[in-house]
């Protein structure tokens, strides 16, 4: 699994206090802790900050940098802040993301073409939101076919299918499963990223949700996810998940899992 | 057989067997607006007030929102001729660059269940595309989703353009990263955090 430390987002109130005031001190304890709980990227996310996304995101990842040697997921829609960032990264960063939507695809792909950057790209396009299995496909097939065409590997790519509140329609926890396993089916080289957490808008007890779909998404070829990697039940619930799926051999993963205490039934 | 009976329809969600129990009101003799103030209206105000203290979620509330609506359509060609009337015409939407309308829709859905009648423009709206709307519709209020950081601006440009257009219209804004103070900052009429909320605003707001 492919985990994404979301949790150096602007738009959680310390965070973005911590941007304004210049502490590094908190970016940094934030960035070791996911970095300690097994992210593999610390997502940086200046958002918040009209005019000044570009220079917040440049200072997020090299504070991060300076104690943690995990590359950044750096995210904002806009090249230039991206570009800001890119400029002071060390290693192999993920650009999260670029989507079908015409302006955002335009001004990213030339930033990742022919790099070996990892790209996610999020299943929207300027016709709205897909809902089913099938209009997440197309999206999915146009971002894959555009960005292979710009000399990305396939293997570098990261579709985020787009989880949708279940609480809405009883039928968008499973149109995301279904289109997991048919874009892995067409592509197997391919991986996923997502925030799953928006399964379980409207609901009680949403972090139950989260870790039953979670599981669910990891059998249909799931790979990859933002979220809080500091949230245990939730890192354990991985574990026991992709263990099952038959991804963790003689359980190993699992069994340092729980060592960490990461498992508790 | 009452209007009770129709409010407590909408309260267990009972959808398919709405449009019997109104037409049998109606048969009846039920007054038209006391059977929307009552038997459709009232239950959805329950059901705002028991989400907003936490013990009704989303889906129970699209469901009598749903439910509700089944009735809605049976009464709404009956309202223009005599009795009842909206509550007045709300024009709604998602700004420019935004393609969320999950919330957007929970909203209007709330608004109708609360007498509203509702313009949707859908997502992705540009501020001229309110200001029309606003224009041609006489609408009271014009309701603004923005589910992005990146989008709140042209949420702040759709206000100014309708300010602009000098339309007798009040703004009331939404969505995750939108909060009191840049209700404020913009110069919107009102802000709300949830759906419930928003009609209980909205109400206010043409009185």
């Amino acid at each position: 699994m492919i985990i994404v430390g979301e949790l150096i987002n602007a738009s959680r109130k310390a965070v973005g206090e911590a941007i304004e005031k210049g502490d590094a001190e908190y970016i940094k304890s934030v960035a070791m802790d996911e970095d300690k709980a097994g992210a593999n990227y610390i997502d940086v996310n200046a958002g918040i900050f009209v005019g000044k996304e570009a220079d917040y995101l440049k200072w997020l990842t090299t504070t991060v940098q300076e104690v943690s040697e995990k590359p950044c997921a750096l995210d904002s829609p806009d090249p230039l802040a991206i570009e800001a960032a890119l400029a002071v990264h060390k290693g192999t960063p993920m650009i999260n993301s670029i989507s079908l939507e015409k302006d955002r695809w335009e001004k990213l792909l030339p930033l990742v073409a022919g790099t070996d950057f990892k790209v996610v790209a999020l299943c929207m396009s300027d016709e709205g939101m897909p809902t089913t299995c099938a209009d997440r496909l197309v999206i999915a097939d146009k971002l894959v076919e555009g960005l292979t065409a710009k000399g990305v590997a396939i293997e570098n790519i990261y579709v985020d299918p787009l989880v949708q509140p279940l609480g809405t329609n009883h039928t968008f926890g499973l149109e995301f499963i279904n289109t997991v396993a048919a874009i892995k089916e067409r592509y197997p080289n391919i991986h996923f990223m997502c925030g799953l957490s928006n399964i379980s808008y409207g609901l009680p007890e949403r972090k139950f949700i989260n870790r039953i779909f979670m599981a669910q998404a990891i059998y249909a070829g799931l790979d990859g996810a933002i979220m809080n990697p500091l949230d245990q039940p939730m890192m354990g619930a991985i574990a026991a998940a992709e263990a099952l799926a038959g991804r963790d051999r003689m359980c190993v993963k699992y069994l340092k899992a729980f060592r960490a205490g990461l498992v508790k039934a | 057989m009452s209007i009770k009976d129709v409010y407590q329809a909408v309260i267990d969600f009972e959808d398919d067997a709405m449009p019997d129990l109104i037409k049998k009101e109606l048969d009846a003799g039920a007054d038209i607006n006391k059977l929307l103030q009552e038997g459709l209206i009232a239950p959805m105000d329950y059901v705002g007030k028991k989400f907003s203290e936490g013990e009704l979620f989303v889906p129970e509330m699209l469901m009598a929102a749903q439910t509700m609506k089944k009735g809605l359509e049976i009464l709404k060609p009956l309202l223009g001729a005599g009795g009842g009337s909206s509550a007045g015409k709300i024009v709604i939407g998602t700004v420019r660059g935004d393609l969320h309308d999950i919330g957007k829709n929970l909203v209007g859905m709330m608004l109708e269940g609360g007498g509203f009648e509702i313009i949707d423009l859908g997502v992705d709206v540009e501020p001229k595309a309110f200001v029309e709307a606003a224009k041609s519709n006489s609408a009271k209020i014009v309701g603004l989703s923005a589910l992005l950081t990146t989008t709140m601006p042209a949420m702040e440009e759709t206000v100014n353009a309708l300010k602009e257009a000098g339309l007798d219209c009040k703004t009331m804004v939404g969505g995750a990263p939108v909060t009191q103070a840049f209700a404020d900052k913009i110069g919107a009429t009102g802000y709300s955090e949830d759906a419930p909320g928003a009609v209980e605003l909205a109400r206010k707001l043409v009185n």
